[in-house]
């Protein structure tokens, strides 16, 4: 095993990370492969719609009024006559954007409330952790119903009001994760190495709690969106002239017993969204090794 | 333990006064007063209504007038029913959102927990992937889809149950259990398939099985209790879920509960309407929550001698 | 006839990566009356063999390839679950290793108890309640009456091991199996627990198969003795035969790992280099509680060269004094010099100066490295960060870490879990000493380890110790190996320091009543003197 002189780095053998283990393991899980190729697919169809989209956002066409798919309009047409093609590709815009933009802001302040209170720890940790179980008492749904009809159906306002309520989840995760790592033995070897804890975060904390982050990450997106379906479903999402999947699947159970097509291919793109995401959180939550639902 | 269920009722108090608070000041924040829809009321009648509904005091006299009434359980008059109480108007809807709500729990926790515990005690074969690719389906169909699916299917296309409805003809009440239940059940089986997983690769299951007892035993004597308490711990955030989701199954199936009320005073911008609604169903899902704890940590030996002491 | 005999049993795993065979033609009795002794290191087979024989692993991965085991005439790898399930825990019994997690946390221990005998004897309950008081009697349970309806939460280790071992008895078996039963256990409760299997397997005439890693714990009381590697049989024989003249290397190998006589102490005196003055570190239980006295009130000096060895049972507070002595603990009270410097006010630059001088290594090697960095990166990190090595010349400091611990440079990119314990407890090692040490807070460092792993890292480190000029503190439960090690020993009980001296004045002639009582619970002292 000994015989090559080894006496540079280059010349040892590499060895295979828990990254490199991780991405072997989920290479192997088709449904999560499935939901990666899905999800990239659908994300690049958004960012193009505007020039891949069959037909202007606004066309509409009262003579042709809802007719079943055709060749000229592969989902069909609504009661304007708008092709619901078109419809659906500008509803996932904003589906997907409510989605990765209520989970980023979820992200970035629940990981960044987490990691504070778990590493400093102490008081500020009881103080902090203990507003997160009141917030986490409060009936957030309702909240946001509230919030909606109150202010109006604005995006922004959206966003925000549900990444307020997706960070709760992410800073008991981080706070968790972080919590359990600075028991690590590890953690205690780079204090009395004497590494400063701006480099203890960054090199021994992060990384290793990296993995729960990407899965609870990637498993809150399609939460975000049913959210957001939910709601212009009810009337207090997304209103027109814009347009999201939920919108599009309420217009399609008023008519769905003479255009059942109006429901089921908005209610497809969104199921098979939600499908990716699971499957890959589900894969990604395998592949990283991560336990538990973070409490 | 009765200190616990003391101590957590002491902090649901604030809790709750935090959501009447916040739900107070919000509502009143709202740009456009009630009236302001109705076309070309006199400014007489405009100030007489004013005053009938205290909105010619200051804000803050208002609020303490609001607590005040609360206090006696007196959430005040609708906006937009003239001469009938937001009690009145509760009272009328809790009936069928409660049953609608039970209805539905009891389909989550039966079929979800039955789903999850089979599921795991064949992990990674067809008994484990069939039922848990269902929870997949439940996961990813929204209820607001799989109500308008369901009534085409089996109310439209197959004729076997009512489209709409709540107790007016037999079997209406079938498919908006199921509507809002199936998510839960799919939430209820993959927790409950993940907490007996955990609890049966526990040493003391090996004990139980080195007694010589039938697996049958050591699932039910041993595992089930350890195995279910995620369950009973998420059944406070379930019945939450529910009641929201119960404003998108009365609206698909026409079923006059609380939530469609709820809805439509929020359409309507009936303000007593919304803020009383709100103020009801949070102190229900608060208590709920704090019911659900207090069981889950009752199941546990540990916590329940713990809170014996403290 | 003997008991149980198991001839040739093959049982192989069948994982993603193939297929092992784990247990290999193995061949044992166990007679009535007699007790039986399984040794071997991780992975040698020995628990597998036994669990096979009652069904109790998973099938798959596991499977029966071959062989018979006769237990009264019948063989048990012939029989049906139901038939199977008809023996277990009625004609034999079992303990495990790990008393916390081998008890239902839900059920009182009355409830468990009674579960065998309610179970295969359609005894009544209240019946089966009245024989588990006796039982718990017998095992040395205080106060049963009122103890039996609590929960297994509410008992110590070592109570907990005792009931374990009632429960198993309840059906008087006929063969009892103990797995690793004493591992987990402090070293004086370990003794009790001996005394009492040995005691009730003599008053029962039963059978017994006790499994263990460690020669020395079944000295004194195995009949029989069975050593497994790497799922073979290499050896059996009565206790004597192995013990006086074992003939495989394998066996003489275990023999030799045990840690014997106490290290050769030089009367030179030294410079003391730390010295602890009044240290107490306490730790709060909330509001209105007493705060737990984990140190109190302890002072000591180490002399520069010397090895200190800190003895104590768990809970004595042993690895809170190395933490605090490093600052990885906020101490109390009290003062630590080190080289003149008083550690415990060091803040910034001058803290950062003195964590270079003195170094940990931990117990757990699966615990102590960061999962996501390499050997390189783990080694690197100190040479850069204290300005040992430049940016050009790491690599070249790297590979010498790695020939100082004994690794071979090749594997110098790999990461943590692509190594055995042993190994890992090597890059440990090497870590510690990347910031060129004075000092070196050894916290149980060996005993995660096989035992022959034990002897070969107690070696690398008495070499790197004498190589650097190290000053060591070493922390362990483990009486026989701190006497090996140490030129001077501090026995340590409930946060306080009972006795001190040397090895050799230690062992003959212990002045306090808790220092004796911890000699006498050294299971095989005969091996060790």
């Amino acid at each position: 095993m000994n015989t090559v002189v080894v006496d540079s780095i280059s010349a040892a053998e590499q060895g295979t990370s828990l990254w490199t283990d991780a991405w072997a393991r989920l290479r192997k899980n088709r449904l999560a492969l499935f939901g990666l190729w899905v999800l990239v697919l659908f994300s690049v169809i958004a960012l193009l719609t505007p020039w891949l989209a069959p037909y202007a956002y606004d066309a509409q066409n009262l003579d042709l009024g809802p007719t079943p798919p055709s060749a000229a309009h592969w989902f069909g047409t609504d009661i304007f006559g708008r092709d619901l093609l078109t419809q659906i590709m500008y509803g996932g815009r904003i589906s997907l954007a409510v989605g990765f933009t209520a989970t980023a802001v979820a992200l970035l302040i629940g990981v960044t409330w987490g990691a504070i209170a778990g590493y400093v720890g102490g008081r500020v940790d009881a103080v902090m952790m203990r507003l997160v179980d009141i917030l986490y008492a409060l009936p957030f749904m309702i909240f946001i119903v509230l919030l909606m009809v109150v202010f109006g159906r604005n995006l922004l306002l959206l966003f925000l009001a549900i990444g307020a309520v997706e960070w709760l989840t992410m800073a008991r995760i981080m706070r968790g994760q972080v919590q359990s790592l600075r028991q690590q033995e590890f953690v205690e070897a780079a204090i009395s190495l004497g590494l400063s804890p701006t480099t203890i975060v960054r090199r021994h904390l992060v990384p290793n709690a990296l993995g729960p982050i990407i899965v609870y990450t990637t498993l809150t997106i399609p939460s975000v969106m049913l959210l957001e379906a939910f709601l212009s479903f009810l009337g207090l999402g997304v209103q027109p002239p814009q347009t999201s999947w939920g919108l599009l699947i309420s217009y399609g159970a008023e008519t769905m017993e003479e255009f059942p097509w109006l429901l089921i291919f908005p209610g497809a793109a969104l199921t098979l969204t939600l499908f990716a995401l699971n499957f890959l959180g589900d894969g990604l939550r395998d592949a990283l090794d991560v336990r538990g639902s973070g409490d | 333990m009765w200190r616990f269920v003391g101590w957590r009722l002491l902090q649901a108090i604030p809790v709750i006064l935090a959501v009447i608070t916040v739900t107070f000041f919000l509502v009143r924040a709202a740009p456009g007063g009630p009236f302001d829809s109705e076309k070309a009321v006199i400014p007489e009648v405009k100030a007489a209504l004013e005053a009938q509904y205290r909105l010619d005091l200051p804000l803050a006299q208002q609020y303490l007038a609001y607590l005040a009434d609360l206090a006696q359980g007196e959430l005040g008059p609708s906006f937009k029913y003239p001469g009938r109480s937001v009690n009145e108007l509760i009272a009328a809807g809790l009936p069928a959102t409660a049953e609608l709500g039970a209805y539905a729990l009891l389909v989550a926790i039966f079929f979800g927990g039955m789903a999850g515990v089979i599921a795991s005690l064949k992990p990674n074969t067809a008994q484990d992937y069939i039922p848990m690719s269902l929870a997949m389906i439940g996961i990813c169909m929204p209820t607001f889809l799989l109500g308008p699916l369901l009534v085409l299917l089996f109310g439209i296309h197959l004729e076997w149950l009512p489209v709409a409805g709540w107790g007016d003809m037999p079997g209406d009440k079938i498919l908006p259990s199921i509507t809002l239940g199936a998510a839960y059940a799919a939430y209820i089986a993959r927790l409950s398939r993940a907490g007996m997983l955990e609890i049966m690769s526990q040493d003391y299951i090996r004990t139980a099985r080195a007694k010589g007892l039938p697996e049958w035993q050591v699932v039910t004597r041993h595992a089930l209790r350890g195995g279910l308490i995620p369950v009973v711990a998420f059944l406070g955030p379930a019945f939450a879920g529910l009641l929201a989701g119960s404003f998108v199954v009365e609206t698909i199936f026409q079923i006059p509960g609380l939530g469609r009320f709820y809805v439509q005073a929020a359409f309507n911008r009936d303000y007593t309407m919304i803020l009383g609604t709100t103020v009801f169903l949070s102190t229900l899902i608060v208590l709920f929550n704090l019911l659900s704890d207090v069981l889950a940590a009752w199941l546990n030996p540990r916590l329940r001698a713990q809170f014996g002491e403290a | 006839m003997p008991l149980l005999s198991v001839t040739d049993l093959q049982v192989d795993f069948t994982t993603r990566n193939g297929r092992t065979t784990a247990v290999n033609k193995v061949s044992f009795d166990v007679e009535s009356g007699k007790i039986t002794a399984i040794i071997g290191e991780s992975g040698s087979g020995k628990s597998v063999a036994c669990y096979s024989l009652l069904g109790l692993l998973p099938t798959p991965p596991a499977s029966i390839e071959g062989g018979t085991a006769l237990f009264e005439g019948r063989d048990l790898l012939q029989m049906s679950e139901s038939e199977l399930r008809r023996i277990r825990g009625r004609d034999v019994a079992m303990i495990f290793q790990d008393p916390m997690t081998s008890l239902n946390p839900y059920m009182t221990i009355g409830d468990q108890l009674v579960e065998p005998l309610v179970y295969h004897h359609k005894v009544s309950k209240s019946a089966a309640r009245e024989r588990a008081l006796e039982l718990l009697t017998e095992v040395g349970l205080r106060d049963p009456h009122a103890t039996i309806d609590q929960y297994p939460h509410q008992f110590s280790g070592g109570m907990r091991q005792r009931v374990m071992i009632a429960m198993a008895l309840i059906n008087e078996p006929k063969l009892l199996i103990a797995d690793e039963p004493t591992t987990a256990l402090d070293v004086t409760i370990q003794a009790q627990i001996l005394a009492l299997i040995a005691d009730l397997q003599r008053k029962r005439n039963i059978g017994v198969i006790f499994i263990s890693h460690d020669l020395s714990v079944v000295a004194d009381i195995a009949d029989e003795i069975v050593v497994m590697q790497q799922g073979l049989v290499v050896e059996r024989g009565d206790r004597a035969a192995i013990f006086d003249h074992a003939e495989h290397p394998y066996t003489r190998k275990l023999l030799d790992a045990i840690p014997a006589g106490s290290k050769a102490v030089t009367a030179e005196q030294r410079e003391d280099l730390i010295t602890v003055s009044n240290l107490c570190t306490w730790f709060g239980q909330g509001k209105g509680k007493e705060p737990l006295r984990a140190v109190d009130n302890v002072s000591f000096t180490i002399q520069r060269g010397e090895i200190l060895g800190l003895v104590g049972e768990s809970g004595s507070g042993k690895s809170t004094i190395g933490r605090s002595l490093l600052r990885l603990l906020p101490i109390t009270s009290g003062e630590v010099l080190f080289d003149g410097v008083d550690v415990t006010q060091l803040q910034g630059v001058g803290l950062k100066q003195m964590r270079r001088r003195m170094q940990m290594i931990f117990q757990d090697p699966y615990a102590s490295l960061n999962p996501r960095m390499s050997v390189y990166d783990t080694l690197a990190e100190p040479l850069l960060l204290h300005g040992i090595e430049s940016r050009k010349t790491v690599e070249h400091g790297v590979l010498r870490l790695m020939d100082d611990v004994g690794l071979p440079r090749a594997f110098v990119r790999k990461y943590p879990h692509e190594f055995s314990g042993g190994q890992r407890q090597r890059i440990a090692i090497g870590r510690a000493l990347a910031t060129r040490p004075e000092f070196i807070v050894a916290d149980e460092p060996v005993s995660a380890l096989d035992v022959t792993i034990q002897a070969q890292i107690l070696d690398l480190m008495l070499e790197l110790g004498s190589e650097y000029g190290l000053t060591m503190l070493f922390v362990s439960h483990d009486l026989a190996v701190v006497r090996h090690i140490a030129d001077r020993i501090l026995v340590l009980y409930k946060g306080q320091v009972v006795e001190q001296g040397t090895g050799e004045v230690l062992f003959n002639n212990p002045r306090q009543e808790y220092t004796r009582q911890l000699l006498q619970s050294i299971p095989g002292r005969a091996l060790i003197s």
